[in-house]
C-alpha cells in the first residue's frame, strides 16, 4: 500500500530526459481533460452564485444606499449564519439520498430546553446549555437515522413524522411559556450579539461549522463514502455493498449530525433571539433545503459540496434581506425565492446532462483515435 | 471428472446444495477455480449458475457442502468475506458510483491515507493509473465514472478487482453489452490476469467466445454439474447438447410462410446525424433482419419507426395510412408493437407481477365495470403463458424473477395481445440461453406463419441468416445491401456490415 514510489536514479543531471518533459505535458492534458470539464461546470456552479450575490447586493445598493451600510449587511449574514449552520448537516443527508425534513422542529425544541436549562441554571456556564441543544439535536437525529435505515422507511415519511413529533413535544414542554431575554445570562446573550475579534460570534461559529464539513466531506474517506451511497442508492445500492460500506451507519451518522447541527442552531437561535416559545424555526426546514439545493447538492444524492450549500444559503438569505429592503410585497418575496429555487434545480438538470453528453463525446472521440 | 487436481484450487465449491423452498437451485455441485485457469461456466439460465456464482462471491450460503479457500473450508458471510478471500466478481452491468471518479471508484472502501487520516488523493491517482496502465486501457482516473461506456465501466470493476489483489474473478456475462473490438480489449485483460496466475470463471451465452478463451468447461443442468473437462475435448454440438440435454441440431427451423402485402412501408427516412435515407418494406407473413454492427444505427432506426424517437425526414406508411412521425400511440393504433432491446428497462416492470406485465399494454381490455380486473388480468396471462410455454411459479410473482428467456415471453405475451400486424422485435434472444433461444425463435416463426409481419434487429449472425426472409445490413447509418434469403450469407452481411463492399458487387 505504502510503498514509497521512488523514481530511477537518473544518470544524468537533467539533460538526459528529454522524453521527459515533452511527453509529459501531453500526458498530464489528455489525463486531465475529463476533470476538467467537470471541474469547470461545477466551479460555474460555485461562481455563478457569487456573481448572483454580487449582483443583488449591488442593486440593491443602488436602489436603496442603506443596505450597503456595515450594520445592515452584518444583519442579513447574521440572519443567514442559523440557516448555513443547518444547510451543512443537511447537505450531508441529501448526499446520502436522504432528506431531514425535521431540522426546523428540531431547533425550536432545542432552543426552548436550552434557554429553559441556562434560565433556571444561571450559573452554570452557557457553553453547557449550548451542549444540552447539540445533544438533543443528535439524539433526535439519531431517531431519523434509525426509523430510516432499521425501519427502512423512507426519509422523508420518517423525517416529516418526526418534524410534526417534535413540533408537538415542544408544544408540550414549553406548555405555552415563553422565555424571555431578561430570563437568559447575559454572557449567553453576548454570544449571539457579540463579536469575536471584530466578526459577530455566529457568524464565526458558521463559518467554523462550514468550513470543518466542508472539510470532511472532501478530504476524508469518511465523508467520500456519503457521496458514494447516495450515488449508488439511485441504482439500489449494490456498488456501496459490494465495496463493503456500512450504508446503514453512515445513513444514520449524517441524520445525526444533521440533528445535532440544529441543535446548535437552536442554540444560536436562543442566543440571538432570546426570544423563545414553542414555534421556533417554523419552516427552517424548507429554507434549509432550499439553500441546499440553490447551492448545488443534488436532490437525487451523490453530488453537491457543503461549500456550495452554504454559498445558496446566503444567496437566498441576502435575496430575502433585500427583498424587505426594497419594500417588496411579501407575495412577491416568496414567489421569488419559489423561482429562484426550481431555477436552480433546472439548472443542475441542464448542467448534468450537459457534462454526461460533454462527457460522452469524449469518450467516444477517444475509442475512435484509439 | 478428468481435470489434473495437481495443483490446489484457489476456491473451489465441494458438494454444494442449495434450495429455495421445494426449488433445488444447486444439487450437489463441485467446482474448482485453479491460477491460471479460465473455465467456463456453462448452462441454460435456470441451470444454477447465479445460485454457484452468488455463493462463491458470499451473497448467498449453501444449505449443505462447502465453499474451500486453498483447500481450506470457509464460510463467506458477506461479499466483504469473499472479497478478503480475493474473490472479485464483475457483473454483466457494472455497479459502480456514477458520480465519483474512477480513481475513487476504484479505491472506495479503501481510499489510501496521509496525516490526519485526510485522503491521500495524489497516492489514489497514482495507484488507479498505474492498474489502468497495466490493464493497457487508456482512462483518465479523474474523470466521473457517469457517461463511461459498458466497457470502460467494465475495465473499472477489474482495475477495483486487481487493486485489492482478486485471484479469482468471476465475470457473470461481461460480454452481453460489449462490441466486437470492447471484447477483444476485455479478452486481452483476462489473458493477461491468467498469465499473472489469476484464475477466472467466464460465464456467456456465446459459444465462440467461450472457445476463445476458456481452456476448461464446466456444465450444469438443471441445478447440477453434468460436465467438466478441458474444452477443447469438448466439441460445440456436444457441449449444447449436454448443456440443454438434448440434441438442439436445428436452432433455428424456418417455417414457410405464405407472404402478403406490404404492411410496412418507410421511405427516406432519416434521423439527423443518427441514420440516413432508410427504406423499407415489411410484408404480411415476412420476417425482415435488419444486421450491422452495434452502433450502426439499427435500433435508431426502429425506434423512429415506432415513433419512440422523432425521425427527422422520411415517411412511415402502415397499410396504407402515413403514420405521424414520433407518436408511438398512433404506431400501437395501427397495429405495431415494438419488443425493446433493454428488457429491464423498456420492456418490463420488473418489480411487478407476471401476471400484470403481460396484460400492460391492454388495460382497457381488462377492465371490468371500469375497474381492473385481477381475474381478467389472470385468465389473459395465463392463457398466454400456455400458449408461450412460459416457465413460472405463480402470475403473481414479479416478473424480475423469472429468468431472461421467460422475460421475453412475458414482453412477448403483452404486445402479442394487442394482435399486432407488424411486430418490431429489437434483439429477440440477447442474454437468453440455447435452449430458450429455440422456443423464442419457434414462437417468431409461428407467428409470422399466421401472417404477422415481423421486422428483427440482431446482432447474431446464425439468427439473422437462418430466420430472416429478407436481411437488410446496416452500416454506419446507412442501409449498405439488400439481401434476400437465398442471397445473405455470413460472408455478404459482414462485408456489408464493416461497409467494406458496394451492394452492386455483391450481389452480381
Amino acid at each position: 500500500m505504502s510503498t514509497p514510489v521512488t523514481t530511477p536514479a537518473a544518470p544524468g543531471p537533467g539533460g538526459s530526459a528529454p522524453s521527459g518533459p515533452t511527453v509529459e505535458p501531453e500526458e498530464a492534458e489528455r489525463v486531465s481533460a475529463g476533470r476538467r470539464v467537470v471541474d469547470r461546470l461545477i466551479r460555474a456552479r460555485e461562481l455563478g452564485l457569487i456573481v448572483v450575490l454580487i449582483a443583488i447586493v449591488a442593486i440593491t445598493g443602488a436602489i436603496e444606499p442603506n443596505f450597503l451600510d456595515a450594520d445592515s449587511l452584518k444583519q442579513t449574514v447574521l440572519n443567514v449564519a442559523i440557516i448555513a449552520v443547518m444547510t451543512a448537516g443537511m447537505t450531508l443527508v441529501i448526499v446520502t439520498r436522504n432528506i431531514d425534513l425535521s431540522v426546523g422542529s428540531i431547533l425550536g425544541l432545542s432552543a426552548f430546553l436550552c434557554g429553559d436549562f441556562l434560565t433556571k441554571n444561571p450559573s452554570v456556564p452557557w457553553i453547557v446549555g449550548v451542549l444540552i441543544a447539540i445533544l438533543i439535536g443528535a439524539a433526535c437525529g439519531l431517531l431519523n437515522g434509525v426509523l430510516v435505515t432499521w425501519g427502512r422507511v423512507p426519509a422523508l415519511v420518517v423525517t416529516l413524522g418526526t418534524m410534526y413529533a417534535l413540533r408537538g413535544v415542544a408544544f408540550l414542554v414549553t406548555g405555552g411559556r415563553q422565555i424571555n431575554a431578561e430570563d437568559l445570562p447575559d454572557s449567553f446573550l453576548k454570544v449571539g450579539s457579540g463579536d469575536l475579534l471584530g466578526v459577530p460570534t455566529l457568524i464565526v461559529l458558521a463559518v467554523v461549522v462550514i468550513v470543518l464539513f466542508w472539510f470532511i466531506t472532501r478530504d476524508y474517506a469518511w465523508g467520500r463514502q456519503l457521496y458514494a451511497i447516495g450515488s449508488s442508492g439511485r441504482s439500489g445500492g449494490q456498488a456501496a455493498k459490494l465495496a463493503g460500506l456500512k450504508s446503514d451507519r453512515r445513513v444514520t451518522q449524517a441524520f445525526v449530525i444533521s440533528g445535532a447541527l440544529a441543535g446548535l442552531g437552536g442554540a444560536m437561535y436562543a442566543a440571538r433571539y432570546g426570544t423563545v416559545d414553542a414555534t421556533g424555526g417554523q419552516g427552517y426546514e424548507l429554507r434549509v433545503i432550499g439553500a441546499a439545493v440553490v447551492g448545488g447538492v443534488a436532490i437525487a444524492g451523490g453530488s453537491g459540496t457543503v461549500f456550495g450549500a452554504a454559498l445558496g444559503a446566503v444567496v437566498l438569505g441576502t435575496i430575502q434581506t433585500a427583498l424587505i429592503v426594497l419594500k417588496i410585497d411579501d407575495f412577491w418575496q416568496q414567489a421569488i425565492v419559489g423561482l429562484l429555487i426550481i431555477v436552480a434545480i433546472s439548472l443542475d438538470r441542464l448542467i448534468t446532462n450537459q457534462s454526461e453528453a460533454l462527457l460522452r463525446q469524449r469518450s467516444a472521440r477517444r475509442r475512435t483515435a484509439a | 471428472m478428468s481435470t489434473d487436481a495437481t495443483t490446489t484450487p484457489l476456491v473451489a465449491l465441494d458438494g454444494a446444495s442449495r434450495s429455495f423452498g421445494a426449488v433445488h437451485a444447486l444439487k450437489n455441485a463441485s467446482l474448482a477455480l485453479r491460477a491460471g485457469e479460465v473455465r467456463a461456466l456453462m448452462g441454460e439460465n435456470g441451470a444454477g449458475k447465479s445460485t454457484l456464482v452468488k455463493i462463491l462471491t458470499g451473497v448467498d450460503r449453501p444449505n449443505s457442502g462447502s465453499v474451500l479457500v486453498d483447500g481450506e473450508p470457509v464460510v463467506f458471510h458477506s461479499t466483504a468475506d469473499s472479497r478478503d478471500a480475493g474473490v472479485a466478481v464483475i457483473l454483466q452491468e457494472p455497479t459502480l458510483f456514477p458520480d465519483l471518479s474512477v480513481a475513487e471508484n476504484v479505491v472506495m472502501g479503501r481510499h489510501p491515507k496521509r496525516s490526519f487520516g485526510r485522503i491521500d488523493r495524489p497516492a489514489m491517482k497514482q495507484t488507479v493509473q498505474g492498474l489502468l496502465d497495466r490493464l493497457g486501457v487508456d482512462l483518465d482516473p479523474d474523470r466521473p465514472v457517469q457517461g463511461l461506456s459498458i466497457a470502460d465501466q467494465q475495465i473499472v470493476e477489474i482495475a477495483k478487482a486487481m487493486s485489492f489483489d482478486a485471484r479469482v474473478l468471476i465475470m457473470d456475462e461481461p460480454t452481453a453489452a460489449l462490441s466486437g473490438r470492447e471484447v477483444d480489449r476485455l479478452f486481452g485483460v483476462v489473458r493477461a490476469l491468467q498469465a499473472r496466475g489469476a484464475a477466472v470463471l467466464f460465464i456467456s451465452h456465446r459459444l465462440e467466445e467461450v472457445y476463445e478463451i476458456a481452456t476448461v468447461v464446466t456444465v450444469m443442468r438443471d441445478g447440477e454439474v453434468v460436465h467438466d473437462g478441458p474444452l477443447s475435448e469438448l466439441p460445440e454440438d456436444e457441449l449444447v447438447r449436454r448443456m440443454v440435454g438434448r440434441d438442439v441440431n436445428q436452432l433455428f427451423p424456418k417455417t414457410p410462410a405464405t407472404i402478403g402485402d406490404v404492411v410496412l412501408d418507410v421511405k427516406g427516412l432519416s434521423r439527423e446525424g443518427v441514420f440516413y435515407d432508410v427504406d423499407l418494406q415489411v410484408r404480411a407473413g415476412e420476417i425482415v433482419a435488419l444486421a450491422g454492427l452495434v452502433g450502426a444505427g439499427r435500433s435508431e432506426v426502429v425506434q423512429a419507426i415506432f415513433g419512440v424517437d422523432q425521425a427527422t425526414e422520411g415517411t412511415v406508411n402502415m397499410l396504407g395510412h402515413d403514420l405521424p412521425l414520433g407518436k408511438p400511440t398512433a404506431a400501437v393504433a395501427a397495429g405495431m408493437a415494438l419488443v425493446p432491446e433493454d428488457r429491464r428497462q423498456q420492456g418490463l416492470v420488473m418489480d411487478m407481477s407476471i401476471g400484470q406485465n403481460a396484460t400492460l399494454a391492454r388495460l382497457g381490455d381488462m377492465r371490468s365495470r371500469g375497474l381492473l380486473s385481477p381475474k381478467r388480468e389472470r385468465a389473459e396471462a395465463s392463457q398466454w403463458g400456455e400458449r408461450l410455454q412460459l416457465k413460472y411459479g405463480k402470475l403473481s410473482d414479479p416478473v424480475g424473477t423469472l429468468s431472461g428467456g421467460n422475460q421475453q415471453k412475458v414482453v412477448l405475451a403483452k404486445w402479442l395481445g394487442t394482435e399486432p400486424r407488424l411486430l418490431i422485435i429489437d434483439e429477440p434472444t440477447r442474454g437468453i440461453d440455447v435452449g430458450t433461444k429455440a422456443e423464442v425463435h419457434r414462437i417468431i416463426n409461428e407467428l409470422a406463419g399466421q401472417g404477422l409481419a415481423v421486422l428483427m434487429v440482431s446482432s447474431e449472425l446464425p439468427e439473422v441468416l437462418g430466420m430472416a426472409d429478407r436481411v437488410l445490413v446496416m452500416f454506419e447509418g446507412r442501409v449498405t445491401a439488400e439481401l434476400t434469403r437465398a442471397e445473405a450469407n455470413e460472408e455478404r452481411v459482414v462485408r456489408a456490415a464493416t461497409g467494406r463492399t458496394a451492394v452492386t458487387e455483391e450481389i452480381a
